[in-house]
């Protein structure tokens, strides 16, 4: 009888399954930034969404926190080339957030606190598809991993996913972030494998 | 708002700006446009490890230069210096 460990072959094949093209696994949770980490007051914090025609909707952090919250588990893929599996975040959904604003824009540039800011197309933040979390595996969210709270847009490139996240403004037109205004992809699908503009 | 340092000195972008420039950049310098600082290659932030290469100005963190490699490209932003000076063996 071959003595090969039919559970580890399970995994194997599971784990290439779900890692998009040219990705690897890892069981880390690195930490890259293209700045210094924010240290946010949670006092001083607040959430601004503004649509195309400059109304605004804010929520500091007591009001944020008082909006039903989701738990997810997903996994992460990094343009650097890592994949996280099954990670666990409790935020409110972009749907909570947008459901009362008024905006026929279809495009949105996600601002952090700092200079970070990133390009998503509005639909892409709607239908249960973004999160801004607070909770990551069952702890409040660390400075390093964008706490005290990050968007999270799990089935695009990570670099997507802003951390330090201070607010999203609605346009009509589409403006390119901090990366895809030097090179990295507009929209950023792992799965495609949409690393650079061009891809 | 506070800063935590995470970042290398700016020497450890010095082989990818040689890469560019073709020449040694250790000894170089600009001028910061957001705060007017003066600052050798060596003292500006460097952040790596991300999906590009950013060094800020040590004065007042703006970014001063970002570079991007492709496969097949490289990009540069250097916008937010106002000049890079770059010594020339005499």
């Amino acid at each position: 009888m071959p003595s090969v460990s039919r559970g580890f072959h399970g995994r194997a094949r599971d784990a290439r399954h779900r890692l998009p093209p040219g990705q690897y696994e890892t069981a880390d949770f690195p930490v890259l930034s293209a700045g210094p980490t924010p240290a946010v007051d949670l006092d001083q914090w607040e959430f601004t969404i503004r649509t195309e025609t400059g109304a605004r909707h804010i929520w500091d952090w007591a009001e944020f926190m008082a909006l039903p919250s989701q738990t997810q588990t997903v996994d992460l893929h990094c343009v650097t080339k890592w994949s996280k599996f099954e990670t666990e975040w409790q935020g409110v959904s972009l749907d909570v957030l947008l459901k009362d604003v008024e905006t026929s824009a279809e495009y949105a540039l996600v601002h952090s606190y700092g200079d970070y800011t990133t390009n998503v197309p509005l639909e892409d933040l709607l239908d249960g598809q973004a999160w801004i979390a607070y909770r990551y595996d069952g702890d409040e969210l660390a400075p390093e991993h964008g706490g005290p709270a990050r968007l999270l847009i799990p089935h695009l490139y990570l670099w997507k996913s802003a951390k330090w996240v201070r607010g999203i403004q609605l346009l009509d037109e589409e403006e390119r972030g901090f990366w895809e205004n030097i090179g990295y992809h507009d929209y950023g699908d792992p799965w495609r494998e949409q690393r650079y503009q061009g891809d | 708002m506070t800063l935590t340092p995470d970042f290398l000195d700016g020497n450890a972008a010095a082989g990818d700006l040689e890469s560019l420039f073709g020449t040694d950049m250790t000894m170089a310098s600009g001028r910061c446009r957001g705060c007017g600082e003066q600052t050798m290659l060596a003292q500006t932030h460097a952040y790596l490890g991300g999906p590009g290469m950013v060094l800020r100005c040590p004065g007042c963190d703006s970014v001063l230069l970002r570079l991007v490699r492709s496969p097949t490209q490289m990009w540069l932003d250097a916008g937010g210096l106002d000049y890079v000076k770059i010594p020339t063996p005499a």
